[in-house]
């Protein structure tokens, strides 16, 4: 692998960035000079312009647009926001600083911009993606929750600092935080030829301890929950730079289901946004097929498991075979497991008996 | 078997055994009722002459004051007409002696409130009272007398006259009487500050037993006109008058009769009149029997035809002078007023004044301030059962985007020849259906005008607060984008501003 083939794009890109966020700046100084209310053209994020695309397998927003305009008197304190916005991240990008959202909204005060909350500062931050079609990381925002990633992995940093420094991300056992300064990074060198992605900081921690990561040659991701976008980006680039396939283990229940689901086809609060979904990604399990093969323990689905359960069989990103399969099985046999459900066969159970029959099932 | 005994008392017998329905109910009562009615007196006196009233009272102790009650000194000085000297021991000192007993608005109609007063202060201290006055003649006129209570005759203690170089004129009383002011206070201090309000032109001046001074001073020399005096309205007549005119007359035929006793009855009326009650216009009035009498007073009250009275013997404030008084001793933000058209009661023609004030130095209360007048007098006491309080309470005040917390005075004054009192008290007014029905039509009016008022200013006050906003958020979008960019200077925004502004520059 070339070093340098990476640093370029990541250069490349972070200029582009910059670039778009100056146009925003001339666009709108443009038309101030001119003597009109300077306006924004964005797609809109309204559910109705939301679609599925099944070609590059995510949610894309449609060709309505929407236009914040300074003229209107309900838009133009969001209008002045979206602009300090992107010269915010501007001076970040440029300065290669990085930001969390917490951080943005407090940042505000500063230049006597007053977010309402937290929600509006976030939202904020979603229109200035949605303009530019560039996600907040891009912009050095960085949200709080973080994930992280274990393995035989060599980066290099490009943070401030740190350019040059490499790291193996074998060197702490709870594993490297996915943060900033990972994101950034370029990929050095690795022998790993798959990503395996956990749900679940215990059964990480298992993975690690069992030496997953050199029995199966993996480089093991925790997604803590519902993985964040840095993360989803993240295993997206491991996907498609070091060109090596995704498998996912979650909880087998709805939610579970749907973790896997989002980093391989995104959601649709990010619809706007590319680059986040690894359409080539497995769901490994634990399905609904397992609990009955593996003779899982198991509690009772709950009404909103069931409720959700419906819900997802009606969702564009299901209509594949198996997850329609696995659907019907859930709504059959109306139970669900955790990870952990595998300690009945002893704590190695999963390492050697569970993951390599289902890695192999879903290659 | 017991035997009944009767006696004739006098009329200042009757009201020294009856002072409650006067007024004088307690020591506190006594003390405002005094003030009032001498600072009325005065206030008439001057306006008789169209004067700019200048009064000046002030209340002394003569004594200690316990917890409940004490001897005051009260002192009333005014500019009025002044009184001619062979009439001063009657006019203080003889009950209902006056000049006021003819069908014109005047503050007083019993000729009973200066007296009562006086009255008053003899049978609670057993000092004369001092008057002093002149008619701008010169001589000065000076009496001490008392009133013989049995027989209703002034007392003369003594008498004297000075010369009147600088050729004074004006009243002065003064008298002693028991009261408690600690108790009055709070309604004396309201009641010089609503006459005030209805007497714009007047200098009132109060010196208060502490020996604090409370000045009002006028706004205008303007007076409206002194009202003449009328011929009696034949709705309101009754067999007594009818009687006496009878008496007095020297028409000797039913037409002329009708023609020259009555308010607003010439040829034409006359005649439809004595035809709708079958009475022949030659008929001399001195032979109708007393039967006829009668029903010729029935017949005047059946008669529909009678045009209503006319309202030139009323004293109106106006709507300017209402205006100045107002603003003047309420300062609010916005005021309007509204003189009714005149109408008429049972013959007693009348016109209300009404006015809303909203805003300013109002204060904001759980409910709406009311100031209630007749005939320029404020009434103080029994506001619930007022006619105004209750028409007030029953219009529908959110129709007119209007709530009783909001800081909003009304007033409503009353001006008749005869203000239908409910009680002699004159605290409150009756609850008469055409007295009610103009006060609902004014009061709604006024409230109309409020309503755009309140709805204008809203619509300025979101106009501002939109202009506020451009001029808050346009400097930063361009200071922003001029930092984004990576210009120099920041572009003008002058021309954007201006063009938001022109909608933000009216004033309320």
């Amino acid at each position: 692998m070339e070093n340098t083939k990476h640093r370029n794009v990541m250069t490349e890109r972070r200029q582009k960035i910059l670039t778009s966020l100056e146009n925003l700046g001339d666009e709108v100084y443009e038309q101030l000079d001119n003597g009109y209310f300077p306006s924004i053209e964005m797609p809109s994020r309204s559910t109705d312009n939301i679609y599925y695309d099944s070609e590059i397998r995510q949610f894309v927003l449609g060709d309505r647009k929407v236009r914040r305009k300074a003229r209107n008197i309900r838009h133009i304190a969001p209008f002045t926001k979206l602009v300090w916005t992107a010269y915010f991240s501007h001076e970040l990008a440029a300065q290669r600083r990085t930001s969390t959202l917490r951080d943005v909204y407090y940042s505000a005060q500063a230049y006597a911009m007053k977010f309402k909350d937290q929600q509006e500062s976030n939202s904020i931050i979603t229109d200035l993606e949605t303009v530019l079609g560039f996600s907040r990381e891009d912009f050095n925002i960085f949200p709080e929750e973080r994930s992280a990633v274990f393995g035989d992995l060599t980066i290099e940093y490009t943070v401030p600092g740190y350019e040059g420094k490499t790291l193996s991300l074998t060197s702490h056992p709870d594993g490297v935080m996915i943060g900033p300064a990972l994101t950034s990074a370029e990929f050095v060198k690795t022998t790993a030829d798959k990503v395996i992605a956990i749900e679940k900081g215990g059964l990480f921690t298992r993975f690690v301890e069992e030496n997953v990561h050199k029995k199966f040659n993996a480089i093991l991701v925790l997604t803590a929950g519902q993985s964040p976008r840095a993360t989803r980006h993240f295993i997206r680039r491991l996907n498609s730079e070091l060109d090596i396939p995704t498998y996912i283990f979650t909880d087998g229940d709805p939610w579970g289901m749907h973790i896997a689901m989002v980093i391989i086809s995104g959601s649709a609060n990010a619809a706007h946004l590319r680059e986040l979904a690894t359409p080539d990604a497995k769901w490994s399990g634990v399905w609904a097929t397992d609990i009955v093969d593996y003779k899982l323990p198991t509690d009772p689905l709950e009404e909103v498991d069931i409720k959700r359960l419906h819900e997802l069989q009606k969702d564009p990103r299901y209509k594949d075979k198996i997850w329609q399969r696995e659907i019907k099985t859930f709504l059959k046999i109306r139970k669900k497991a955790e990870q952990e459900a595998f300690s009945r066969y002893g704590l190695t159970y999963i390492v050697d008996e569970y993951l390599p029959a289902k890695l192999q099932e879903t290659n | 078997m017991a035997k009944a005994t009767f006696e004739e008392i006098s009329a200042a017998d009757f009201f020294y055994r009856n002072r409650d329905i006067a007024g004088f109910t307690n020591p506190s009562r006594a003390i405002f009722a005094a003030v009032r009615e001498l600072v009325e007196n005065s206030l008439d006196a001057a306006e008789n002459l169209k004067i700019p009233p200048d009064i000046y009272v002030r209340l002394s102790y003569a004594g200690e004051e316990d917890r409940k009650a004490g001897v005051y000194t009260l002192r009333v000085e005014d500019n009025g007409m002044g009184v001619p000297p062979r009439h001063i021991p009657s006019a203080f000192g003889q009950v209902l002696f006056g000049s006021k007993y003819k069908p014109k608005q005047q503050r007083g109609t019993f000729g009973l409130g200066g007296k009562m007063a006086i009255l008053y202060g003899q049978i609670t201290t057993h000092q004369p009272a001092c008057v002093i006055s002149s008619t701008g003649s010169s001589k000065i006129y000076a009496y001490k007398l008392m009133i013989d209570i049995q027989r209703n005759r002034p007392l003369i203690f003594d008498r004297k006259v000075r010369i009147n170089k600088k050729r004074w004129r004006g009243t002065i009383v003064e008298f002693s009487l028991e009261g408690h002011y600690s108790g009055a206070m709070r309604k004396v201090l309201e009641y010089f500050k609503q006459t005030a309000m209805v007497n714009p032109y007047a200098n009132l001046t109060f010196v208060d037993p502490a020996g604090r001074l409370y000045k009002f001073t006028r706004v205008t020399e303007k007076m409206s006109d002194p009202p003449k005096e009328t011929l009696p309205h034949p709705y309101g007549v009754d067999v007594e008058l009818l009687q006496r005119l009878i008496q007095v007359t020297p028409y000797r035929n039913m037409n002329e009769f009708l023609k020259n006793h009555f308010h607003r009855v010439g040829e034409i009326t006359a005649q439809k009149f004595l035809k709708f009650s079958n009475m022949k216009p030659s008929r001399n009035p001195k032979n109708l029997s007393h039967k006829e009498i009668v029903r010729l007073m029935r017949m005047l009250k059946k008669f529909e035809d009678f045009l209503p009275p006319d309202a030139n013997c009323l004293s109106l404030l106006g709507e300017e002078l209402l205006k100045a008084g107002v603003l003047k001793e309420l300062k609010p933000e916005f005021l309007v007023v509204q003189q009714r058209r005149p109408s008429a009661y049972a013959g007693h023609p009348f016109i209300v004044e009404v006015a809303i004030a909203y805003g300013g130095e109002i204060p904001k209360k759980e409910n709406f301030l009311v100031y209630r007048f007749a005939n320029r007098i404020p009434l103080l006491y029994d506001e619930a059962s007022d006619v105004s309080v209750k028409v007030i309470s029953s219009i529908n005040w959110r129709r007119y985007k209007v709530t009783p917390d909001m800081p909003i005075a009304i007033l409503v004054h009353i001006c008749s020849t005869k203000i239908p009192y409910k009680t002699v008290g004159k605290e409150f007014i009756a609850d008469r259906p055409e007295v009610r029905r103009e006060i609902a039509n004014g009061l709604r009016e006024v409230a109309r005008r409020l309503k755009h008022f309140l709805t204008r200013r809203e619509h300025f006050k979101r106009e501002r607060k939109r202009l506020d906003i451009f001029s808050k958020y346009l400097p930063k979008i361009a200071q922003f984008s001029t930092q984004l960019a990576g210009r120099k200077n920041n572009p003008d925004i002058e021309k954007l501003l201006k063009s938001v502004r022109k909608f933000g520059e009216h004033k309320t």
